[in-house]
């Protein structure tokens, strides 16, 4: 239980670091392509867990591109394969929420000379309350899959097990209590989670406007 | 100190989707007196304003300062809009961002911030969350951001189109001290006796020309086109 926080809260962070700042430079930037890229980051949303831990295990195996840092069912190799998978999902609600702010504050910013990175980082900051759900989302997804950690992680007891990983396990060796106590236990986090981030927004929000 | 007036318009238009919003206007804003620019909903007003201010870049035509550097130019102008828009933060932090944009160092951002605040009378809210401020407060805050930066020139498009008599009256009282202070004004509005008590000249637009210039002395009294003489009496022939 402790190994699934850790692991999906591990990918939720590098995926905000890196998804916080692309979708905002996404929204901001006039580039060629631009359209394309979004239409892109949007249905990488929808990428299949399987897939993902297929490709990071091709990426990770010893024979890979990476094999040599022996990552490969390691707690690592699940957060990397997570991060991938949460990153779009960070990364394009981001572009979205920044988007529409752009639309309200372009001329303010600009009049005052804001434009481009810092325009971008200040919309960010802005509407941080709105970027909250975008996280969650992202929160959400980590926490509720099992097809790429299972392939990269394997499924180890004790190093690479987690909840979902567990819950898999025990429903195909008939113990159908116990998975269903774990899947309500996934709940009952996922659930505490929400409810202590959504307590934080609704605060901070009623006390900045 | 070299100023970026006067500002010159040459034949400039701006069209958007086949239509002329801006159809070859050219003027000469010089330091001094307050220009209001006066016509009804969609004359082209706020567009005027925009080119002018460099958010809008003309279709044909050109918008030049007395001053080659753009950075220069963006540094000594500030707009202020019709809706003010507050970051969620201190209205003290809104201020400073201006600054703080405006590369001023960070020691001297602190005082010219309340110092901006105190002269549109707003010192005691300085660390009220921006956004829970009421519309003609935040409107005043709009202009403190713009005071701190001691603009060369000043833009207002309908600065109190949203707001009470009493919101109304503690802007105006603002915008005359931009003018005391030697800040040139120019103000969108539709509201002639606005107009009357800010502006020294009227540049009055109809359909995205510029129809007539004139002291406001002289142009309520006699306005010299047909359009303007409408407007000025209510009429207005399209309706």
């Amino acid at each position: 239980m402790r190994l699934s926080l850790e692991v999906s809260l591990s990918a939720v962070l590098v995926a905000t670091l890196a998804g916080l700042p692309l979708g905002a430079a996404i929204a901001v930037g006039r580039f060629p392509g631009r359209r394309a890229l979004i239409v892109l980051l949007n249905a990488l949303m929808g990428l299949p867990p399987v897939v993902v831990g297929l490709l990071v295990y091709l990426l990770l195996s010893r024979a890979g591109p990476l094999g040599e840092f022996g990552l490969l069912f390691t707690p690592s190799a699940m957060v990397i394969a997570q991060t991938l998978l949460v990153l779009p999902i960070i990364a394009a609600l981001c572009r979205q929420a920044v988007e529409d702010a752009w639309l309200e504050y372009e001329e303010q910013l600009r009049s005052l000379g804001a434009e481009g990175l810092r325009a971008a980082l200040t919309l960010v900051w802005d509407i941080r309350y709105s970027l909250v759900t975008a996280l969650l989302a992202g929160l959400g997804r980590a926490c509720a899959e099992v097809g790429a950690v299972i392939i990269v992680g394997g499924n180890i007891d004790g190093v690479t097990r987690v909840m979902t990983t567990a819950i898999a396990l025990e429903t195909s060796k008939g113990d159908l209590p116990l998975a269903l106590a774990l899947g309500f236990v996934l709940i009952a986090i996922v659930l505490a989670l929400n409810a202590g981030a959504y307590l934080v927004k609704d605060a901070a929000q009623r006390r900045f406007g | 100190m070299n100023g970026i007036l006067p500002l010159r318009l040459e034949e400039v238009t701006f069209a958007a989707g086949g239509h002329a919003a801006i159809d070859r206007v050219s003027l000469e804003l010089t330091a001094g007196p307050s220009t209001i620019l006066l016509g009804a909903n969609g004359a082209g007003k706020s567009v005027l304003m925009r080119l002018m201010h460099g958010l809008l870049v003309p279709s044909a035509g050109r918008v030049r300062w007395n001053e080659d550097d753009p950075r220069s130019v963006r540094r000594r102008q500030a707009m202020v809009f019709q809706r003010p828009i507050m970051l969620r933060r201190s209205v003290l932090a809104n201020v400073e961002y201006g600054l703080k944009v405006a590369r001023v160092p960070e020691p001297e951002r602190r005082a010219s911030a309340l110092e901006a605040l105190a002269s549109v009378g707003l010192a005691h809210l300085a660390h009220r969350p921006a956004r829970t401020l009421s519309g003609g407060e935040q409107q005043r805050v709009a202009l403190a951001r713009a005071w701190a930066l001691h603009p060369e020139v000043l833009f207002l498009d309908e600065p109190t189109a949203s707001l009470d008599p009493g919101a109304t009256r503690e802007i105006e009282t603002v915008i005359k001290a931009f003018d005391a202070a030697g800040t040139k004004v120019v103000m969108a509005t539709h509201n002639l006796g606005q107009a009357r008590r800010l502006g020294d000249e009227v540049l009055f637009l109809h359909q995205g020309r510029l129809v007539e210039r004139a002291a406001v002395d002289r142009f309520f009294p006699q306005p010299a086109s047909a359009e303007a003489a409408a407007f000025v009496r209510g009429e207005l022939p399209w309706a």
